[in-house]
């Protein structure tokens, strides 16, 4: 593929991860005559792959049969026309991308949802619930002294993790980054290599079965907060251990609690998460302790701010009375395309060709990524610029404080989500 | 497009004008001279016997960024009380006291509101903070940058860096962060925090950098000012909500040193000690320094009653007071070596004597401070209320009678540690407009706005007199903004995009040396991507980027 000559050789600077919570935006690409890209300095394969991704020809579908941009939105628009209750899934894309989805949500009552919506959900609750205390990334990069990670190795999700805010060489307000304490709660044979100093000390474990981890935060939560607790192990987690634990966090000037969504995949997650924020508030009595959600892949944390700032509510809400409406269990995806009470989706993914949507009767469109490739061809397929490759835009981090703007490395002739969803919202309102 | 306003009363501060019957004629968004006989008026409007200011300016409200959308995040149960319909202008929306941005615009457009400013603006979060009031339509927006408890200022402080190089930084945050303002809040508390301390007074010291907020105070009211910028240092004080702190509040009108310096939500900071319940109104005090010292100005910060959410960086008071969160959460941050936040649902009660007493402390402040050109109309939406209730404190402010009725209706301790009902005073249309239009535009800077002189940009609010101010204010006949009609009978006809107002003063650009050493060692993100463009503002078709005209940098003192 050529170039426009916008887009010489050359290499780009401070780019930013697009679709990986943490966005580190570090990154030095160089770029070919033809917009082949590399990753020049992190060893990160994930990044690798997105950048690095052949680039692949690739036009609108319909009924995997190829077809022009305007009869494939025409064919949107024809289904939207006559659906009683789209749904609007996926969305993984950019605030500028969202902007749109909110847009065409609204003029067709549509409802949303995101595709990590399983995880999010369980922290958005516990914030609608409770509230928490929690900290942000290059406050953890200056102050932690004592991590505790719960249930997950933390780097299969954010593979930079420890490299960019625990074993950063210098900090403001430790002395020696190197002296910092990880300790691993909960969770099977993961992977604590990360949690290794640079000088070769090892991170505490305590594991637990995934499902046991409640038993184990309640009873470390009991402890901490002077509870009478008699047992002496849970979930074969010795009570001593945790009482040193307790110690070590009393002890501590400025703890980190960090999880992850995911890896605390068990009914009513949120009452754990909740558990945590709880051992939060404690420490905070007399110390300073914060929180460390970690989420933000394939831009959920921007979907659920963007709906949030535009609606008034995270996604799993509708449009479909006529204002925003919103029940983060009744409008959840794979329970309303099971239940037949959608009667179209639209399957948003800029960002990995493998999130493909969820298989059911319901007649499916997909805008996304050009690489997609699909056993059960979609209604129509529409490939998109990718926001932070082939489109600029801008993405929320996992922590939700920072917002980074996404670079435009190469040209492409594929329209933007915004494009497309802003010509299929004009055709329906012309209808 | 000639436009010609006809023969309504006109009330704009800004050129002595008081209720004199007078025509207006708009061309192209802008207020124009009376244009010679030959030329056609192409739209006419009969505004005989109606009542005409600027449109208002709200130099104080929490309407973008990450701890207001924390807010929505968290009031589904406000949220459902308050549907926003899809209607044939307007697109549908939700919420009351954190209400999503299509619907903030709306509404405020609709009580005659054509500029709202965030004062809350933190430098790291200002991308997100101006997206969110991108997406907030018709009326104009900025936002003052929060500094004062950033490690990068208070290293240069504990540093003994000189003035030259606090101005650049702050003028550098200007540019960065696409603000029109400096705002600081518990000067230095927020960062003290993090190294658990738990209070700070005007005099204690930060335990880590041995700063303390007089320092910080004096710092960046002198920045500001040799920086030439119109909006003065705005501070949010140290010991907001404790009882007492009408002595901090004193203490640091004095400790600028004559520079200018504006006070924000002054009535969450004009507390007493006296009484049984140690519990007691320092609005005397407060108005009475207000009145002497010139270089003072403040916002009142009225708190109104009924649910609502507080939402502040100050998040050394909002730990403190996360207790009395109704309903009981509250959402606390530590942020990115910048700032912090706290939020935290708050239901004010008239049966509640410290809630009943905040309610009265804020109109004696109104009502004791002389100088409407230096006390200005806000609820710190929606800390004390949301800005859907102005209508309602207009007429607490204007009509005595109304005011004393609803002071009857108090815990009665609290009635009796009130002076409320000797005050006579009634706001005038006239001072009201000086409150929230030309004293409010001059005060953030807005050199075209806030009056209705030739050139002045066509925010115009029409309404129908009515002794019932309250009724008056809530629903005006006309709202032209930028010359175009937006609302009619207090709705929505058409939707445009305000533009955002921002400062760009003149700097020595090699600060960003150090700048970019320190952002690659410490923070998580390129310091070139924590710079927002004028660009990113403006894709999307939402608006443009305004600078208004800093008078220049004025002679460095040292
Ligand atoms: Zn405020």
């Amino acid at each position: 593929m050529t170039q426009s000559t916008n887009f010489p050789a050359g290499s780009i600077e401070a780019v930013a991860f697009p679709c990986e919570g943490l966005l580190s935006d570090d990154l030095l690409i160089s770029r070919d005559a033809d917009g082949n890209l590399s990753l020049q300095n992190s060893s990160c394969s994930k990044a690798a792959a997105f950048f690095e991704r052949p680039r692949v020809a690739s036009s609108p579908k319909i009924a995997g049969q190829p077809a022009d941009l305007s009869s494939a939105i025409a064919k949107i628009t024809e289904l939207f026309g006559k659906s009683r209750h789209p749904l609007i899934s996926g969305l993984a894309t950019d605030v500028y991308g969202m902007r749109a989805v909110m847009n065409l949500a609204e003029t067709a009552g549509a409802t949303i949802d995101h595709m990590n919506s399983k995880s999010s959900m369980k922290n958005l609750l516990v914030m609608q619930n409770s509230g928490w205390y929690v900290t942000t990334l290059s406050e953890v990069k200056n102050r932690v002294d004592l991590l505790v990670v719960i249930g997950t190795d933390v780097v299969s999700y954010f593979p930079r993790f420890f490299e960019r805010v625990i074993w950063n060489k210098e900090a403001m307000f430790t002395e020696n980054t190197d002296a910092r304490e990880v300790v691993y709660l909960g969770g099977r044979d993961i992977n604590t290599e990360p949690g290794t100093s640079p000088s070769g000390r090892k991170p505490d474990v305590l594991p637990c079965d995934p499902d046991r981890i409640p038993e184990v935060l309640a009873a470390l939560r009991a402890i901490i907060s002077g509870k009478p607790f008699t047992a002496t192990e849970v979930a074969g987690v010795a009570t001593a251990d945790l009482e040193k634990l307790a110690e070590r966090l009393k002890a501590a000037k400025y703890s980190v609690i960090a999880w992850t969504g995911s890896a605390l995949d068990f009914p009513h997650a949120e009452l754990s998460i909740q558990t945590i924020t709880g051992i939060v508030e404690h420490l905070n009595k007399t110390t300073r302790s914060a929180g460390l959600p970690l989420s933000g892949n394939d831009g959920d944390v921007t979907a659920y701010n963007v709906s949030t700032w535009i609606s008034g509510y995270p996604f799993r809400s509708s449009y479909r009375r006529g204002y925003p409406d919103y029940d983060p269990y009744h409008y959840e995806t794979s329970s309303l395309l099971k239940e037949g009470e959608v009667d179209v989706l639209i399957w948003i993914n800029s960002f990995n060709p493998e999130r493909l949507p969820p298989a059911s009767k319901t007649p499916t469109v997909v805008i996304g990524h050009p690489a997609m490739q699909f056993e059960q061809p979609p209604e129509v397929f529409i490939p998109i610029a990718v926001p932070g490759l082939e489109a600029s835009g801008a993405q929320f981090r996992s922590d939700s404080s920072v917002t980074l703007p996404l670079k435009k490395l190469r040209a492409t002739e594929l329209p933007t989500l915004g494009d497309v969803l802003s010509a299929i919202e004009a055709a329906l309102k012309a209808a | 497009m000639l436009i010609k306003l006809t023969g309504g009363r006109i009330y704009d501060p800004a050129h002595n004008i008081d209720g004199r019957v007078m025509d207006i004629y708009v061309r192209d968004g802008r207020i124009v001279e009376r244009p010679g006989d030959a030329e056609t008026i192409d739209q006419e409007y009969d505004l005989r016997g109606k009542v005409v200011m600027a449109g208002a300016i709200d130099m104080h409200t929490h309407i973008g960024g990450g701890k207001v959308n924390i807010a929505r995040l968290m009031l589904p149960e406000d949220h459902r009380a308050s549907p926003a319909v899809h209607t044939d202008a307007c697109r549908a929306g939700c919420g009351h006291a954190a209400p999503s941005t299509l619907t903030t615009g709306y509404r405020y457009a609709e009580m005659g509101y054509t500029a709202g400013f965030e004062p809350a603006l933190s430098p790291v979060n200002a991308r997100q903070s101006h997206l969110e009031m991108c997406d907030t339509p018709i009326i104009d927006k900025g936002g003052y940058a929060m500094i004062g408890s950033d490690d990068y200022f208070l290293r240069m402080l504990a540093a003994k860096q000189d003035q030259n190089a606090i101005n650049d930084y702050v003028a550098w945050i200007l540019h960065a962060s696409q603000a029109i303002g400096i705002k600081v809040v518990n000067p230095g508390g927020i960062n003290a925090f993090k190294f658990n301390q738990r209070a700070l007074n005007l005099d204690e010291e930060n335990i880590h950098y041995k700063v303390t907020p007089r320092e910080v105070l004096q710092s960046l009211t002198r920045a500001v000012y040799e920086l030439g910028i119109a909006h003065p240092l705005h501070v949010h004080g140290n010991n907001l909500g404790v009882p007492g702190n009408v002595e901090t509040t004193l203490k640091t009108m004095g400790a600028v040193e004559g520079y200018p310096v504006h006070l924000t939500h002054i009535q969450f900071h004009s507390y007493g000690t006296e009484g049984d319940r140690k519990f007691s109104s320092g609005a005397a005090a407060v108005a009475e320094a207000l009145n002497k010292h010139k270089n003072v100005s403040a916002d009142v910060g009225q708190i109104l009653f009924g649910q609502t959410v507080t939402a502040s960086g100050d998040n050394m008071r909002q730990y403190a007071n996360s207790g009395h969160g109704s309903p009981r959460k509250s959402v606390l941050m530590d942020i990115e070596c910048d700032s912090g936040c706290g939020v935290v649902p708050f239901k004010y009660k008239d049966q509640n004597f410290v809630n009943a007493l905040q309610w009265a402390i804020g109109l004696e402040i109104f009502l004791l401070t002389e100088d409407p050109w230096r006390i200005f109309l806000t609820t710190d939406h929606p800390n004390g209320a949301p800005f859907t209730s102005y209508p309602h404190l207009i007429r607490l402010l204007m009509d005595k009678g109304f005011r004393n009725d609803m002071f009857a209706k108090l815990n009665l301790d609290a009635q009796s540690m009130s002076t409320l009902t000797s005050i006579d005073r009634e706001y005038s249309l006239y001072e009201i407009a000086i409150m929230t239009r030309a004293g409010a535009a001059k005060l953030v800077g807005l050199h075209d706005r806030g009056h209705l002189g030739i050139g002045a940009g066509a925010d115009i609010t029409v309404y129908t007199d009515n002794a019932d101010r309250e009724a008056m204010f809530a629903k005006p006949d006309y709202v032209f903004k930028d010359g175009q009609l937006v609302v009619r009978n207090g709705e929505v006809v058409k939707v445009t995009w305000g533009s955002t107002h921002t400062v760009k003063p003149e700097f020595d650009r090699g600060i960003e040396k150090d700048l970019k050493k320190y952002f690659d060692t410490y923070h998580t993100m390129n310091m070139e991507n924590f710079k927002v463009s004028a660009a990113e503002l403006e894709d999307d078709g939402r608006g443009h980027v305004i600078v208004q005209e800093c008078k220049g940098r004025r002679e460095k003192t040292a």
